[in-house]
């Protein structure tokens, strides 16, 4: 294995519950850990960060080894920011003191983040003087996040932050969450089992079961597996990275270009050549021989089945499509699937009802 | 009783009525430096009269505010002969019940062996870090044991040596542990059947302090029971008399 | 009114109350904290031994400390061989003594707080660089002030109410050992209830007045997460 990104490999034994995880994890953009609740996603999300302690164990973040046989690092001198699932900020403490409190701790050679960029990038200038107490779940979420920034992390762990939340609050985060994304080079560890906060915010994903992995890899791959054992059910579907291509102001429609094709969505005003990030579900695309042009349905893409599993329902099949490079999920009947002669390498069109541009 | 015809049942509600009546009890207040002898005293009178003496012991300070806010108590055995008279004159005790049950006789003791010498040179030495005494605005044992410093012209040189209990039963209990190496308890709490139980002592020669007079009172809650009438009768009889000078008291 | 030695006993008994207070705070806090994170077999034990003055009448302590501190106990032998004589009838002797008996009501308040503040801000402190002792000193103890506050107040009000042990241990000794209590208690027992009155009158002033503040400072007691 290479020095960079991050090594983890983990068990622990509880009464009833077994966590065994043996990672090689990219270094750079966000790891989402999902699954299931009591999949173990939380605990080994604790193991990295040392709150949890686990023997058997071993850790090294980019060459820096945090824990193995001989050494064991308490989670003060991990290098790492930690945002929980209730913000957990110093209630003794007005909001600028709970971002110093970390800053302060870190040494001036390993600082990465000022505190105004923490301020500026949660966008909580307004709150400094505020104390905990007097603000909303979504102000603490963020003054949290920002908290946990400022100390300059070489690692960014969250723990469901907006599993709090209700779903404006979700909203008014998620952006926030995006521009980390988009402006740290900061790895995050991001704990989910809300399929759209994964699609949304993503790069990689360890789907975790009863505590063990079940699969791992990049976002679009891992999503369009049929063969995932973690049924996803109604949000079954991929995500793939696009970028606005052409805009018609007349119908208020964007192109937006993929590595495969190009889909109409709704315009949201943003300009060309700005990345964005489509989710198609399953369930939105639909399957037909020949092109139709008598349809209401706008994207229609040619394609080529790779693979059919079963699905939830013993009347459904889940159908692996490739547009150009991009994979594609559909859900069928079976009975459909078998009036349309499916089969690994049959070439059709598929049309989608639905695109999710997200973000 | 007369109108019943029976005899028998006559007999038989005789026997349950007067059988209280033979069997009273009394409620009596005791001075803490009487414990032991009171203890086998009332034992005797419960075996002379078939009467009981329920006994309390403690400060007869503690006594005298408790039987002026409605203790109780029936007849008090004072460590002195002030508190009576006291209670006599505020009507709280039966006028003409009064009388001395036993002279104190004060005593220097020690609790390791041959620390008290039978001259009391000890005193005069010095060689010690704390003289227990009973609190002598309280306690007549602790007054008389000022007095008989006083008249060793010791008073000024001890005083600053003084560790003082609450009542006597607490002076010899300093003593005992150790904590102080000697002080001035009643004989009556290092003396049984006429010999010292343990440890050294000197005893105080009465021409040295006032005399320790312990008075006894029957209080007007006792006025009418033939319990407390008969216990200071018995107090007063030779049996009982007997024990209280074995324990070291003169009379 | 009054008088000089009603004026040392109080001076004394608050000198007693204080130190006892400041050695408490200093000796409960370890005591508390071990308490309120232990998974240990032996808390319940140690917390018994910790609450037994509570339930334990001043004067059981009072004789097991006068027999354990002279100079036959084991106690007393310590303090004598490491030149400190024996500690009954001396001030320290009292502050000894008071130690043990206000100590559950310094141990208890200071513990529930630590129980209350939980693990989470520890972890959200250790997460942020913070070492164990940084996190105790910087968001343990104020997080705990609540609790710090209610051990002080009855800590040294239950030392200046101390009674029975004063009493079997101090020897009523002016200056060093008679605190107002026991001043008291020879008012009574001496039938000079006047003076009485004015140091039991102003016990009770005392006692209210401190149960108000704490009452005030504190209302309920609980400190919001």
């Amino acid at each position: 294995m290479s020095d960079s990104g991050i090594l983890a490999r983990f068990r622990l034994d509880y009464a009833g519950f077994t966590l065994d995880v043996d990672l090689a994890l990219p270094g750079r953009g966000v790891t989402a850990l999902f699954g299931p609740s009591g999949s173990g996603k939380t605990t080994l999300l604790r193991a990295i960060a040392g709150l949890e302690r686990v023997t058997a164990g071993r850790l090294s973040v980019e060459g820096e080894v945090w824990q193995d046989e001989t050494v064991c690092r308490p989670t003060w001198q991990r290098p790492l920011g930690y945002v929980f699932q209730e913000a957990s900020l110093f209630p003794h403490l007005d909001v600028r003191a709970n971002l110093e409190y970390g800053q302060k701790r870190v040494p001036g050679a390993a600082s990465r983040v000022s505190l105004d960029q923490a301020v500026a990038m949660l966008d909580i200038g307004h709150l400094l003087d505020r104390k905990p107490g007097g603000l909303s779940g979504g102000e603490r979420q963020r003054v949290g996040i920002a908290r946990a920034l400022a100390a300059s992390p070489r690692l960014l762990l969250m723990d469901e932050p907006l599993a709090a939340l209700d779903m404006a609050r979700k909203q008014e985060i998620l952006p926030y969450l995006e521009r980390l994304h988009d402006e740290l080079d900061i790895p995050v560890f991001y704990v989910s089992h809300a399929p759209d906060e994964v699609a949304r915010l993503a790069d990689h994903i360890v789907a975790l079961q009863n505590g063990r992995v079940v699969a791992a890899g990049p976002l679009t791959e891992t999503l369009a597996r049929v063969d995932l054992p973690i049924r996803l059910g109604e949000d079954a579907g991929v995500v793939l990275d696009a970028a606005v291509a052409a805009r018609d102001e007349a119908w208020q429609l964007a192109h937006v270009e993929f590595a495969g094709g190009r889909l109409w969505v709704r315009d949201q005003g943003l300009p060309v050549g700005h990345r964005v990030r489509v989710r198609i579900l399953a369930r939105d695309v639909s399957l037909a021989r020949a092109p139709a042009s008598d349809t209401s349905i706008l994207n229609t893409l040619p394609a080529t089945v790779s693979a059919c599993a079963g699905d939830a329902h013993p009347a459904l099949t889940l159908v692996k499509l490739h547009v150009g490079d991009s994979p594609l999920l559909a859900r069928v009947t079976r009975k459909s699937a078998h009036a349309l002669g499916l089969a690994p390498g049959l070439a059709i069109y598929a049309q989608i009802k639905a695109v999710a541009l997200i973000g | 009783m007369k109108t019943m015809p029976s005899l028998l049942t006559g007999l038989v509600l005789t026997a349950v009525f007067s059988a209280p009546a033979g069997a009273d009890e009394v409620q009596v207040a005791v001075a803490a430096n009487f414990t032991a002898p009171m203890k086998t005293i009332a034992a005797d009178f419960e075996k002379a009269t078939g009467h009981k003496a329920q006994l309390a012991f403690g400060a007869t300070g503690k006594f005298y505010a408790q039987i002026k806010n409605g203790a109780p108590f029936e007849i008090l055995l004072a460590a002195d002969d002030e508190t009576p008279a006291k209670l006599e004159r505020e009507g709280v005790a039966v006028p003409g019940t009064r009388f001395t049950y036993a002279i104190g006789q004060l005593a220097l003791w020690s609790a390791k062996p041959g620390f008290v010498d039978d001259k009391a040179d000890v005193l005069k030495q010095g060689t010690f870090n704390h003289l227990s005494i009973a609190n002598p605005r309280l306690a007549p044992y602790g007054a008389a044991a000022v007095e008989t410093l006083t008249q060793l012209g010791l008073l000024g040189a001890l005083e600053s040596k003084f560790v003082q209990g609450e009542n006597i039963a607490q002076t010899y209990q300093f003593v005992s542990s150790g904590n102080a190496e000697l002080g001035f308890v009643a004989l009556s709490q290092i003396y049984a059947d006429g010999k010292l139980k343990g440890g050294s002592a000197w005893i105080v020669p009465g021409n040295l302090h006032n005399p320790i007079r312990q008075d006894a009172a029957v209080l007007v809650k006792g006025k009418d029971n033939p319990a407390a009438a008969a216990l200071m009768e018995f107090l007063k009889g030779e049996k009982a008399r007997a024990v209280i000078k074995s324990y070291g008291y003169s009379l | 009114m009054l008088t000089a030695t009603d004026w040392s006993a109080i001076r004394l008994t608050f000198e007693l109350a204080g130190v006892t207070t400041l050695l408490l705070l200093v000796l409960g806090t370890p005591i508390a904290w071990w308490l309120a994170r232990t998974r240990s077999a032996w808390k319940g034990a140690v917390g018994a031994v910790v609450a037994l003055p509570i339930v334990l009448p001043p004067t059981v302590i009072g004789f097991y400390l006068l027999v354990a501190m002279g100079p036959n106990g084991s106690v007393g032998k310590l303090t004598e061989s490491l030149g400190l004589g024996v500690l009954p009838f001396t001030f320290a002797g009292l502050v000894v003594a008071s130690v043990f008996y206000s100590l559950p009501f310094v141990v208890q308040p200071i513990q529930n707080a630590f129980e209350a503040i939980g693990e989470r801000p520890l972890e959200a402190a250790a997460t942020l660089r913070a070492s164990p002792m940084d996190t105790f000193f910087s968001v343990v103890l104020p997080l705990a002030r609540p609790g710090y506050l209610t051990a002080t107040v009855l800590g040294f009000a239950h030392t200046v109410g101390e009674f029975g042990v004063v009493l079997m241990i101090g020897g009523n000794i002016p200056d060093k050992t008679r605190v107002v209590s026991v001043q008291i208690y020879d008012h009574v027992e001496a039938m000079d209830y006047a003076q009485a009155h004015w140091l039991a009158a102003g016990m009770v002033v005392f006692s209210f007045a401190v149960l108000l503040l704490l009452y005030t400072l504190n209302p309920t007691g609980r400190r919001r997460a």
